[in-house]
């Protein structure tokens, strides 16, 4: 052997040496890593074509619309769309000085709010600004009835007075077509989103009447020392006529139709809600509000979003520890009986899953109504007297009891599945070790069945975190959840976007304690089936 | 051991009865005394009633009816954790949350036993079973044969006078339950502990016990020394539980003193022992192990009994030849022939003569 080794030129020996001393090869020559790494791949591959089809359900039916909703909670486009040039102007408007905005602000307000109104989205601007000041939304809609009625038409008049070609709808298009629009700048962005207006309406722009808001941009301009000069005969008669003018004032006209708009506060909300993303409902959803000086706490007396988590969280630690003391004999019980009788008791644990929510909790009414049965039996046994009937419905303990026995099943199955594992000789070892039937149950049985303990607290909480319709039919004015209130502001009030908000604070919640059980408990202890 | 009197028995079971159902008695009138420091091996066919048994001496189960003895006192109203029985589960039971000192200590701390007397257990007991650097594993990281040592240690560390051990080995393969016999043997001879074991396994009652007791059908069918058990079983049963048997059907004609003449159902006629048998005309099912049959005539006295037998198998075992006969009309006697130089390997077919002194073929009940 010495002399084959010896043979060989220094590379070949060194090639050698490196297949010793390298990666491991597999059976055909490849590095055994890469191989391995091929043939888990194809495993993970065909994982994934096994659960593609839910995965691409789960897509779209959960991730997609959960996200969209959740984006809601911090979207607000509406201002920034529907008063585009309002927006742009009121940026740079003081609203600590508590004085009214300009009158550049008014001008594009006009033009902004003549076209929300034809597009019918000025009501729903209003609905929207309405969350955050009451009596927005009837000044918006009043607003919009008025505004293509406003004394603008003296504008107008003026100037086809000066010269009748402003009436020809061809001689602004040419005109802004050159450099007049450079001039002119709102009149210009006004022209071309009365263009697109029409192009929307199917109308040709240029068979319409030039809308009075036209002249008044164009009056406003030029009044405001617009550089037309030269430009066109037309403009230099304007130019030169305009301060003689006789004026109409935007302010006045607002304030004609609802005298509001003189409210600062109307155009601070506006000012404050133009921005496309806005903290502003997740500040609600705090009992926050946003003022210009920042985020500020609500006054006391419109705090009810801390005291609803509160009470939300409170309500279903409290069911879940009601459901853990109830579930723990019962899955004891039934884990220790012969197979025959535990599936004969388990189908009762299970029965209440067949008879509909809304028949149990209206059960519930009935049971504990002030005329209620437990009410007329206390009262016919002495206990209690006639007058003096127990109010156990319509509050937080009505939520409770009803609540602990619809959620008692979630409970009740995971703990049976994991005790039922546990075999008996476990007990029978600690106690011939000496050990009392409390001591081998505490220390023996109970740690063993912790997991299912934790995957029914889990199960449990989480349900109950998120419940409605109970709470809804028994939770009177003190026993409704956060999703009560969510609920409301999805259906009712449509404020979906502090919905969202409400939603996406909860489910932070929940991740939160999930993630506190995980480095408390241990997640992988916890046994689901 | 075997002749022990009640006077000095530390173990006791007086007419004991056990019924789960009220209907079936699982034990049928159990009598049983093992004295101090005695290895005792239950054995018997599934469902005979061996776990009923240790499971009432443990304290798990209550005797429908009889007196079980501890040490002269009656336990049959001490609750299991103050009998002070170390047991060893079938399945070990080795509690998964703890790790194996944990487990071993967990007996002592519910004794209350100071911090370094426990420590101090422990390690003795884990060096016992040769587990010393095992402690901080959990049970689930052990193999069967660790988990098992470790079932041991934990069932002796709180040093109790009697242990129980249901198949402890049953989940063993067999090189590893051969060795473990042997080390439950010894820690239980050097420790004086007294024992009551339980298994399926006649090959296991046979090498670890003092005594073994062959259940069957909630009863006791014998209670004797290994030796005793195989070479004169008090009855069918247990001749046939313990090890390989031949066993014929015949009636007695004739018996003297122990001796006796059966004949067979084609009329042959063989000697036999009368064990359980008293007069002529009883039927009896008689036994004979296969290596007691005898092929060479010059061998058994002159006036023995011969049978004819036809071969129908030969085979060939290494150190024994085994071959199965047709005799009486029936072709499952077996005998055993030691593969010796002068031994003659016998053919398919072949016709030869077959007898057995008196004393090895046993007249058993029918
Ligand atoms: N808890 C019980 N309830 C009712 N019957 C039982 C119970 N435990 C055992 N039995 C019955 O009692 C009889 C004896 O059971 P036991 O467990 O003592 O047998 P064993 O000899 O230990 O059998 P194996 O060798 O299979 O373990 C069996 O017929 C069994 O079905
Ligand atoms: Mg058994």
């Amino acid at each position: 052997m010495t002399d084959s080794t010896a043979g060989m030129t220094p590379e070949e020996a060194r090639r050698a040496d490196e297949a010793h001393t390298g990666p491991m090869l597999a059976a055909d020559g490849t590095p055994l890593k890469k191989s391995l790494a091929r043939a888990l791949r194809r495993q993970k591959l065909r994982a994934l074509g096994l659960i593609a089809p839910l995965l691409v359900f789960v897509l779209i039916t959960f991730v997609v619309p959960i996200g969209d909703m959740l984006l809601r909670s911090i979207k607000n486009d509406i201002v920034a769309d529907t008063l585009p040039a309002t927006v742009e102007t009121l940026a740079d408007w003081d609203a600590d000085a508590s004085e009214l905005p300009g009158d550049d602000v008014w001008m594009a307000f006009y033009v902004d709010m003549w076209f929300a109104a034809e597009r019918k989205e000025h009501t729903r601007l209003g609905s929207r600004l309405n969350y955050e000041q009451t009596g927005v939304s009837s000044l918006f809609r009043k607003t919009g009835r008025r505004v293509d009625r406003f004394d603008t038409d003296v504008y107008t008049d003026q100037l086809v007075d000066l010269d009748p070609s402003w009436e020809d709808p061809a001689s602004w298009a040419a005109m802004l077509d050159g450099p007049a629009a450079d001039a002119l700048p709102l009149t210009a962005e006004t022209w071309e989103r009365w263009k697109e207006f029409n192009v929307e309406e199917g109308d040709a722009v240029l068979e319409e009447d030039v809308p009075d808001f036209l002249f008044t941009t164009l009056y406003y301009e030029l009044n405001n020392g617009a550089e037309v000069d030269g430009m066109s005969d037309r403009l230099d008669a304007a130019k030169a006529a305009v301060g003689e003018f006789e004026t109409v004032s935007l302010q006045e006209q607002f304030a004609d139709a609802d005298e509001d708009w003189l409210d600062p506060e109307v155009w601070k909300t506006i000012q404050l809600y133009s921005p496309r993303v806005t903290s502003g409902y997740f500040a609600n959803s705090v009992d926050m509000q946003l003022t210009p000086e920042g985020i500020e706490p609500r006054p006391d007396n419109q705090q009810i979003y801390g005291i609803l988590f509160k009470r939300t969280l409170f309500m279903s630690l409290v069911i879940t520890g009601s459901c853990i003391m109830l579930a723990y004999p019962v899955a004891w019980l039934l884990s220790n009986l012969p197979m025959r009788t535990a599936n004969l008791l388990m189908i009762l644990v299970l029965l209440p899953f067949w008879t509909s929510l809304l028949v149990r909790t209206s059960a519930w009414k009935v049971m504990l109504q002030q005329q209620g049965v437990i009410n007329d039996v206390l009262v016919w046994l002495g206990l209690v007297a006639d007058d003096a009937r127990l109010t156990m419905i319509n509050n937080q303990f009505g939520t409770i009891v009803a609540m602990t026995h619809i959620l008692l099943p979630f409970m009740i199955l995971p703990m049976y599945s994991v005790m039922s594992t546990i075999p008996p000789s476990y007990l029978r070892a600690a106690k011939s070790l000496g050990a009392t039937n409390w001591t081998a149950f505490w220390r023996v049985y109970f740690p063993q069945s912790v997991p299912g303990i934790g995957a029914g607290s889990i199960l449990v909480f989480i349900l109950a975190i998120g419940y409605y319709i109970t709470p809804e039919i028994v939770g009177g004015n003190t026993g409704t959840f956060i999703s009560n209130r969510i609920a409301y502001h999805i259906s009712s009030s449509l404020n979906w976007g502090l919905a969202a908000a409400l939603g996406t604070i909860l489910l932070v919640v929940v991740l939160v304690l999930y993630w506190a059980y995980d480095k408390i408990v241990g997640i992988d202890n916890v046994k689901l089936g | 051991m075997a002749d022990v009197t009640n006077g000095d028995a530390f173990v006791e079971f007086e007419r004991v009865q056990k019924s789960y159902d009220g209907e079936n008695l699982v034990v049928k009138d159990l009598n049983l005394s093992l004295p101090k420091g005695e290895f005792l091996t239950m054995l018997g066919p599934s469902g005979s009633g061996k776990t009923t048994c240790l499971m009432m001496l443990a304290g798990f189960e209550t005797a429908t009816h009889g007196e079980i003895k501890l040490d002269g006192k009656p336990i049959n109203n001490i609750p299991p954790h103050k009998r002070g029985i170390g047991m060893v589960f079938q399945n070990y039971a080795l509690f998964p949350h703890m790790t194996v000192a944990e487990n071993l200590s967990f007996p002592l701390e519910v004794r209350r036993m100071s911090k370094s007397d426990r420590e101090a257990k422990v390690k003795r007991a884990l060096d016992m079973v040769q587990m010393g650097d095992f402690g901080g594993r959990r049970p689930a990281q052990l193999s069967g044969g660790q988990q098992q040592r470790i079932a041991l240690a934990r069932a002796l560390v709180f040093e109790p006078e009697l242990v129980l051990m249901d198949e402890p080995l049953g989940a063993l393969d067999k090189q590893l339950r051969e060795h473990m016999q042997f080390e439950i043997t010894s820690i239980a001879h050097n420790l004086g502990i007294t024992t009551v074991y339980v298994t399926h396994d006649q090959t296991e009652a046979l090498t670890m016990s003092d005594r073994v007791a062959v259940f069957d059908d909630g009863r006791i069918q014998q209670l004797a020394p290994p030796d005793e058990l195989y070479e004169s079983p008090q009855n069918s049963f247990v001749a046939q539980f313990i090890g390989e048997n031949n066993t014929l059907e015949g009636t007695i004609k004739e018996i003297k003193g122990d001796h006796c003449v059966v004949q067979l159902a084609d009329g042959s006629l063989i000697d036999a022992k009368p064990v359980n048998v008293t007069q002529p005309g009883e039927k009896t099912l008689v036994s004979i192990r296969p290596e007691r049959v005898e092929m060479n005539k010059e061998r058994l006295s002159p006036d023995a009994h011969t049978l004819k037998a036809e071969v129908v198998e030969f085979i060939y075992m290494g150190d024994i030849f085994r071959t199965r006969l047709r005799v009486a009309g029936k072709d499952d006697f077996v005998i055993k022939t030691r593969n010796a130089p002068d031994q003659r390997r016998l053919q398919k077919g072949e016709q030869i003569e077959i007898g057995w002194l008196a004393e090895d073929c046993r007249a058993l009940d029918a």
